[in-house]
């Protein structure tokens, strides 16, 4: 799936389009590649601990591509995997220690998480499928779309347990925003007691399979609209062939 | 009967009279008894969950089997969902608010029953799905059951499921513990069960009411097996892998483990053994490896109202062991008549 992405780069706006397309929605990193799931589905159990943890995430994606990418020229195949290991690896360490400096209750919520971000398979696929074979100014745009569309998932997804589970939205938005943001919260109903399954660990799986259907019926919809189209433009033409337009 | 030419037909020439929907109306008569004798006990709640539950299963039933494009009225006819609401409503307690009903059928019927295919695809039970969805969302009103012979007539009930609250009577008087949970608090304060046994709850076999119903989901469990609807492996190995469990632990200490026919007859003991475990689509299909199943069950059973943190074990044991009949029904797959055994490491 990740192949695809490494044709040789042609620093072209189109290819630009598709890095963005690809990381926002077509190859999105939850919802298609499914990668990175462990703190994906352990973390989300509110909108602000998806966020956070969607946010250190895209930051490493961002940090060990760049270099990644700028270092491509100079590392042996047989040696890259240890060799973005530890880039990685140094990246994550360096935003733990500053979101222990800065936000330490996040920090503190997030927790085995943090430094999880590293056997994340997202950092690793991305610098070994994309990064590594491209200029540092296309590796950073598709890191930032790949941590974005990773952070969107998170968001919702923490959105719709947060929701069920516990009847808020932007709880503990303080931890994040500092103090201001703690009128952020909304409070969907003041007696709901929650359901518990969705803050749970099957919440998360039943969540995450629910966004997946959507994402691909969102698809399903939008290749029959383009089947239809495609038909009509050919009974347009007085030819009868149709066009045998796959999926 | 029309006689059909044998020469013209492949096998099967004897065939049963019977398809789904008989099969699930048969299920539905040998659960009245039980629904009857919980009806005695725990009041009119039963009859209102039931109306809440099955309307609840059909609407969701139609909605997916709708968006799935089938045929809706096809599928609504066997009957399927019903059973399914029913066998769900008899594990809620009878004064649990109405939406406890709709959530648990819902989940049941749209996730872990129409999501993985509809009839025939799921590989978990839907109604224990459904009932532990519930209890690990809701455990404070999934707990909470009203003695037995209460005077709690149908307005009551009404009231309490629909508006939480009873202007005459205070329901925290009238509820308890049912005699699994009361047994587990106790023995946890170093009580014996012998003295558990003096504080009045319970009756000649095993909890007051209880005991009647595992009684009478018995006897509807003897007619299906009488009629043929489900075959007595899963049945008899469900509750001789809890009895004999339980035995070996009685006779070792008695006054730590409760007795085997306290388990038999104690909570979803019968109604596992003979309407939950042998659904036909999540419970394996080889004679062999249906006593493997229910002996599974059983064992699981006993270890989870022993050891674990709930006082009835029913519902996961059952979901835990559906999630291991494929890997049984592999290995336990009958010798085809003829045919020397298959030798599962040549194969490859």
């Amino acid at each position: 799936m990740a192949i695809e992405n490494s044709v040789s780069s042609v620093n072209s706006v189109s290819m630009q389009t598709k890095v963005i397309q690809d990381g926002l929605w077509h190859n999105n990193p939850a919802l298609v590649q499914m990668l990175g799931l462990c703190p994906l589905l352990a973390v989300t159990t509110s909108v602000v601990n998806g966020l956070g943890l969607g946010l250190a995430t895209t930051m490493t994606l961002l940090v060990s591509g760049v270099v990644v990418s700028l270092i491509r020229h100079w590392v042996r195949p047989e040696i890259r995997l240890p060799v973005f290991v530890l880039i990685i690896a140094s990246t994550v360490t360096s935003i733990e220690l500053l979101m222990s400096a800065y936000f330490y209750d996040l920090f503190k919520i997030l927790g085995i998480f943090i430094p999880l971000i590293v056997t994340n398979c997202t950092i690793i696929g991305r610098a070994e499928a994309f990064a590594s074979r491209n200029p540092p100014l296309l590796a950073m745009l598709d890191a930032l779309a790949m941590g974005i569309g990773f952070t969107v998932v998170l968001v919702l997804l923490g959105g719709l347990r947060e929701m069920i589970g516990q009847g808020t939205l932007f709880a503990q938005a303080h931890l994040m925003f500092g103090e201001f943001a703690s009128g952020l919260t909304i409070v969907l109903r003041g007696d709901y007691s929650g359901v518990l399954l969705a803050i749970l660990p099957p919440g998360a799986f039943i969540g995450l399979g629910i966004l997946v259907a959507i994402k691909n019926s969102i698809d399903q919809y939008h290749s029959r609209i383009i089947d239809n189209n495609s038909v009509l433009v050919n009974n347009g033409d007085s030819t009868h062939t149709t066009t045998a337009s796959g999926r | 009967m029309k006689s059909p030419s044998v020469f013209n037909h492949s096998s099967p020439h004897v065939q049963a009279n019977t398809d789904v929907a008989k099969v699930m109306l048969q299920v539905l008569l040998a659960l009245l008894p039980g629904l009857l004798v919980i009806f005695w006990f725990f009041g009119w709640g039963i009859w209102i969950h039931l109306g809440l539950a099955c309307m609840t299963a059909i609407a969701c039933e139609a909605l997916v089997l709708k968006l799935r494009g089938k045929d809706v009225m096809l599928y609504l006819k066997d009957y399927s969902a019903v059973v399914t609401a029913v066998l769900l409503v008899i594990a809620i307690p009878t004064v649990a608010p109405w939406w406890i009903t709709v959530f648990g059928v819902s989940f049941a019927i749209i996730i872990a029953k129409q999501l993985y295919g509809g009839l025939g695809y799921n590989p978990f039970n839907p109604a224990m799905v459904g009932y532990v969805a519930l209890l690990i969302s809701f455990p404070l009103q999934m707990t909470i059951w009203l003695s037995p012979f209460t005077e709690f007539g149908f307005v009551e009930s009404v009231n309490i499921i629909f508006w939480g609250f009873d202007a005459h009577l205070s329901v925290d008087a009238l509820t308890t513990a049912t005699p699994l949970d009361e047994l587990k608090t106790r023995l946890a304060l170093a009580e014996t069960v012998s003295e558990i046994k003096m504080s009045g709850i319970f009756g000649a076999i095993a909890g007051i009411g209880w005991e009647w119903v595992n009684l009478a989901f018995l006897g509807g469990g003897l007619y299906l097996i009488y009629q043929k609807v489900i075959s007595w492996h899963i049945p008899v190995a469900v509750l001789s892998g809890l009895f004999i469990t339980a035995l070996l632990f009685y006779l070792i200490a008695p006054d730590y483990y409760l007795s085997p026919i306290l388990h038999l007859f104690s909570g979803g003991t019968m109604l596992a053994a003979f309407f939950i475990a042998t659904d036909p689509v999540s419970s394996s299909t080889t004679p062999k490896g249906r006593l493997i199943y229910g002996v599974s069950i059983g064992v699981l059973i006993y270890m989870i109202r022993t050891w674990g943190g709930y006082p009835d074990g029913v519902a996961f044991s059952v979901l835990l062991v559906n999630m291991a009949v494929p890997t049984i029904d592999y290995y336990t797959r009958p010798q085809v008549f003829g045919y020397q055994k298959l030798d599962d490491t040549k194969e490859e």
